[in-house]
């Protein structure tokens, strides 16, 4: 008995000191955010909180969490996720106003995911995660089904460390009607390590946040490199929070911008637990001598970097640096337009689209896609994803893509019909895009009559068709040199590139919004009545011909009713019937 | 008899020439009256670059065709207005010819029961004079070709048309009287639309007819004839199906074109009664109303099967129109040929009670159905429930006209057998009903 007693408390005691000690478990956070002007004179925010973690996480074991946050990490490991990618974002991202966009994602919520090759049931695993993301982000992503996920095989690759591409173990979907709002961004900001009470995550208050012309949030995570030897495998939590203040959003006239005025808050420390927290500003001039912002207070070094193939000048603030927060005890960096922006240094997007719908009554109608490139000596090509759910019924025969007036057959053609209440079509083509020229491509669809259960509560207000997907590795101007991932500011690290030539660059089209013909939904027992009518008619028609015959009518001696007319008439006096 | 009806084909082809090159052919293929999801020329088309695509045309919801069509078209596509109008004149050639067979047939049966004294005395005018049967071949195949429908059909390129000749060229052979040709044609027509399955019964019993073989349960020469027909079109029904199995190598054809036709999972409007039901109602009940509607089909076979086993040609005209009013998924074409059969029972119209209402019904319901359907899907002013009640008077009007023709020919029969001034006891003329 004692004997026992003593077995057990020493493996209590292992057990607590094995606790003790993680399984070599270093976790480290880097906040970074980047204040962009926007040519058009609005001003783009985008906050980077990077947790890595260097551990992998087994299946089934308990794992020990400082940084990285729990959820996400019982997640990953519970439903075998080897990449998993979620968008959320209210807005669309007006390219050619605002430039290239850093990270761009569709309109609603966007979720990818590549799962481990150990998973058996790729569906089954798609469908709880789908489901435990919409509980852990407060986000309708459990309307996430077989109608609206499709298993793209040339657009996604994974972003991570990646042994194998079975395009089997990757889902996508896009949910466009889903709204973005503070009930999103609160989990989101409970899963950064310092919250948002210090740090960069300060700043993130939602009622400045969603008073804006576009909101993005997202989380990626993603297995990469531990060192650059690359023998262990890292986690990386990546949530980035794009947003853009345009000056008829804020409601005054004048474009000078500042921290407070943005997100009504100041930086005064940074995130305890941060190793890395930086605050970049975007002040390249397009002509070195005319300077464009003045940015105050002045900042502590400058960081050139050719980011989307242009070349950049960053000022860097460094919160972790003690000589910064020695003047005042806030920061509030301050952007001054010193002088007004001149149209001609608008520069057009080398690779941007646009998409929409065309015809009109609700029986069919056409969707097109005008892609443009408007580098002017380069060509590349582009892969267009396009899903459609499949009450749209494409017809990939009326399918055309037209470039500088002559027919452009793609080189790759992935097309996956859509089966009713099943899965939506599914269109891959790459298309080889010509030095400045615009491409349109066009397919024809009709509309189908669903049964009146699958309408939404307000079918008037039409159906959503996802944005498509461009992927393309652009061409840059200026030769790239090989990407110090550490340094860089964002999202050059995020898309690995090959070679210094060409960045990567995934765009989203609009979503559109097509009507379907409705029946009339207040009439559902009258239709069954009226038609189990008709059927009916005809029943009883034939079956009166076919069990009765003819006979001779023989004169009866009179019914009930005559002989009750009768007694009435003899009362009356009158002549019997 | 030659000379007329080759001036009809001339004249039915060169409207439709005409109509192929104006710009009325477009709008025609667009109208939902005419192509319905089964037979549509667009969804062909699609199915065809599908497979140039390297995808099954059947791995989606938009081609519903057997694969024989996709044999056909695969080297035909560039000819398909040629195919169409050939088609249509082999139909009307066929039933030209079978109508012509059956006058002689209708003849020496009327004969054989004038001599056995099996006619009533004072029915001389219901006699049928071969001078007043002479030119109903050609009403036949003049009905066939100028109706507005199959004329419609045949601008469309809806594979109604193909569809209508296969059923055809089935009735030539039966009416024949051969009966391998008429089950190779009948398991053909089973295997495009599965509905001339009912046909089986009015075939065997006209060949049992033919063969002057008593239609007696417990007589062993009468099951030895349908042991010899059916297994001819069950072995046919499976060859042609096994050879489609070898187009694609799969079996994915069944549940897409059987399956389809069976659990009606489209619904887009069309002449038919399902759509809208089926937009309707409830879930729970979805799979039992389908069955039911279904069944509909095919529940009325056995029936006129025992009252009409007489007449098997009626039988057959009857069949063919109750499977166009309640299939799955009617167009106009497949009206087209009922239709044509009209003039056969020409002499049956002293005894038509409402035909001049139920085809005035028919006249403005089709001329209103195109209206209704622009108001509703292109205008917006209207919503579904005028194209619903317009859907709904046009099967009534097409139910009536069967019965009423049902009526009219039982009513005949009995004046033949029981003398057409009838009187009753007490002299005074008699009133004929069905009791």
């Amino acid at each position: 008995m004692l004997a026992a007693a003593a077995l057990l408390l020493q493996l209590l005691l292992l057990g607590a000191a094995g606790a003790g000690r993680p399984p070599a478990g270093r976790d480290a956070l880097r906040e970074e955010l980047l204040l962009s002007p926007l040519p058009a004179g609005g001003l783009a925010a985008t906050f980077q909180f990077r947790t890595r973690w260097d551990s992998a996480p087994q299946r089934g074991a308990v794992s020990h969490y400082r940084l990285f946050p729990k959820a996400l990490g019982q997640l990953v490991s519970a439903q075998g996720v080897r990449e998993l990618h979620l968008a959320l974002t209210q807005g669309f991202w007006r390219t050619r106003a605002w430039g290239q966009p850093p990270l761009q994602a569709p309109a609603g919520a966007e979720l990818w995911v590549w799962f481990q090759d150990t998973v058996a049931d790729v569906d089954k695993a798609w469908k709880e995660l789908s489901n435990i993301l919409s509980g852990i982000f407060c986000a309708s992503l459990n309307f996430i089904d077989s109608t609206n996920t499709v298993t793209p095989t040339a657009s996604f690759k994974p972003l991570g460390l990646a042994n194998g591409t079975d395009h089997h173990l990757l889902r996508y979907a896009v949910l466009p009607r889903e709204i973005v709002c503070t009930e999103n961004l609160t989990p989101w900001k409970k899963l950064l390590p310092c919250g948002s009470k210090a740090g960069l995550a300060v700043l993130l208050k939602a009622e400045r946040l969603f008073h804006s012309s576009y909101h993005s949030q997202a989380v990626h995570i993603r297995p990469i490199c531990r060192d650059a030897s690359c023998l262990a495998i890292s986690w990386e939590l990546r949530q980035t929070l794009t947003v853009v203040f345009e000056t008829f959003s804020s409601g005054q006239g004048k474009k000078d911008w500042s921290l407070f005025k943005m997100f009504s808050r100041t930086l005064t420390e940074a995130c305890p637990l941060a190793s890395q927290s930086k605050i970049y500003v975007d002040i390249s001039a397009k002509d070195k001598e005319k300077e464009l912002l003045e940015v105050t207070p002045s900042p502590a070094s400058v960081h050139e970097a050719i980011v989307q193939g242009e070349k950049r000048t960053y000022a860097v603030y460094d919160l972790l640096s003690p000589s910064l927060f020695n003047t005042s005890r806030s920061l509030n960096v301050q952007l001054k337009w010193k002088r007004p922006q001149d149209s001609s240094e608008l520069s057009t997007p080398v690779l941007h689209a646009q998409r929409y719908v065309s015809g009109y009554g609700l029986q069919t109608g056409e969707i097109s896609t005008l892609i443009y490139n408007t580098h002017p000596y380069r060509a590349f090509p582009v892969i267009l994803l396009e899903t459609v759910p499949w009450y749209l019924r494409l017809y990939v025969h009326t399918l055309t893509i037209i470039t500088k007036g002559k027919e452009n057959k793609p080189s790759y053609i992935h097309y996956q019909p859509a089966q009713d209440r099943r899965r939506p079509h599914l269109l891959e083509m790459l298309i080889q895009l010509p030095a400045n020229s615009v491409t349109k491509i066009t397919i024809q669809f009709e509309r189908a009559l669903l049964k009146w259960t699958e309408y939404t509560p307000d079918p008037n207000h039409g159906f959503y068709v996802s944005p498509s997907v461009l992927s393309a590795l652009v061409p840059s101007v200026v030769a790239m040199k090989e990407v110090d991932m550490e340094q860089s500011p964002l999202f050059t690290s995020l898309f690995p590139s090959s070679d210094g030539s060409s960045y990567f660059v995934r765009l989203y089209t609009e979503p559109l919004l097509v009507n379907l013909p409705t029946p009339d939904f207040s009439m559902p027992y009258n239709v069954i009545c009226l038609t189990c009518t008709v059927v009916a008619v005809c029943y009883g028609s034939f079956y009166n011909l076919l069990t009765r015959t003819f006979h001779v009518e023989e004169p009866s001696r009179g019914g009930l009713a005559k002989r009750l007319a009768n007694i009435i008439r003899k009362f009356r006096g009158v002549p019997p019937l | 008899m030659a000379a007329p009806l080759v001036l009809v084909i001339l004249v039915a082809v060169t409207v439709r020439a005409v109509l192929y090159r104006s710009s009325l052919a477009a709008f025609i293929s667009e109208r939902v009256e005419v192509a319905s999801p089964l037979n549509a020329w667009k969804r062909v088309v699609e199915g065809l670059a599908l497979l140039d695509l390297g995808v099954s045309p059947y791995s989606g919801a938009i081609f519903h065709e057997t694969p024989l069509i996709i044999y056909l078209f695969h080297f035909l596509i560039e000819y398909a207005e040629l195919v169409f109008m050939i088609t249509d004149v082999l139909t009307a050639i066929a039933l030209y010819l079978a109508i012509q067979d059956f006058n002689k047939v209708v003849f020496k049966k009327q004969k054989l029961l004038i001599e056995l004294d099996k006619y009533a005395p004072d029915v001389a005018e219901l006699i049928r004079t071969p001078m007043e049967m002479h030119y109903i071949p050609l009403k036949v195949a003049l009905f066939y070709l100028l109706n507005p429908y199959t004329v419609m059909s045949c601008v469309a390129k809806s594979t109604c048309t193909i569809n209508n000749t296969v059923i055809a060229f089935f009735i030539l052979a039966t009416i024949k009287g051969s009966a391998f040709l008429s089950a190779v044609f009948l398991a053909l027509a089973t295997y495009q639309s599965l509905y001339p399955l009912t046909l089986f019964a009015p075939a065997l019993l006209y060949l049992l007819q033919r063969q002057f073989i008593p239609v007696k349960l417990k007589s062993k020469s009468f099951w030895l004839y349908t042991m010899q027909y059916a297994a001819l079109y069950l072995c046919s029904l499976v060859v042609i199906i096994c050879l489609s199995f070898f187009l694609l190598n799969s079996w994915d054809f069944i549940p897409s074109v059987y399956g389809f036709i069976l659990s009606v999972p489209d619904l887009t409007p069309n002449i038919g009664l399902f759509w809208y039901f089926f937009a309707e109602m409830f879930e729970h009940f979805s799979l039992f109303f389908v069955c039911v509607f279904q069944i509909n089909v095919f529940f009325y076979t056995i029936p006129l099967a025992v009252k009409l086993k007489e007449h098997p040609v009626f039988f057959m005209f009857i069949q063919i129109a109750i499977i166009s009013i309640f299939k799955s998924y009617p167009t106009v074409g497949d009206i087209a040929l009922y239709m044509a059969f009209l003039p056969v029972w020409s002499h049956l119209y002293r005894f038509l009670r409402n035909i001049f209402i139920l085809s005035c019904v028919l006249i403005v319901c089709s001329l209103l159905f195109p209206v209704l359907w622009h108001l509703w899907i292109y205008a917006g002013s209207a919503n579904s429930n005028f194209y619903y009640a317009i859907t709904l008077t046009f099967n009534i009007g097409q139910i009536l006209l069967i019965s009423d023709y049902f009526y009219a020919f039982l009513r005949r029969e009995y004046y033949l057998t029981h003398g057409l001034y009838l009187t009753r006891q007490d002299g005074t003329e008699a009133m004929l009903v069905l009791k």
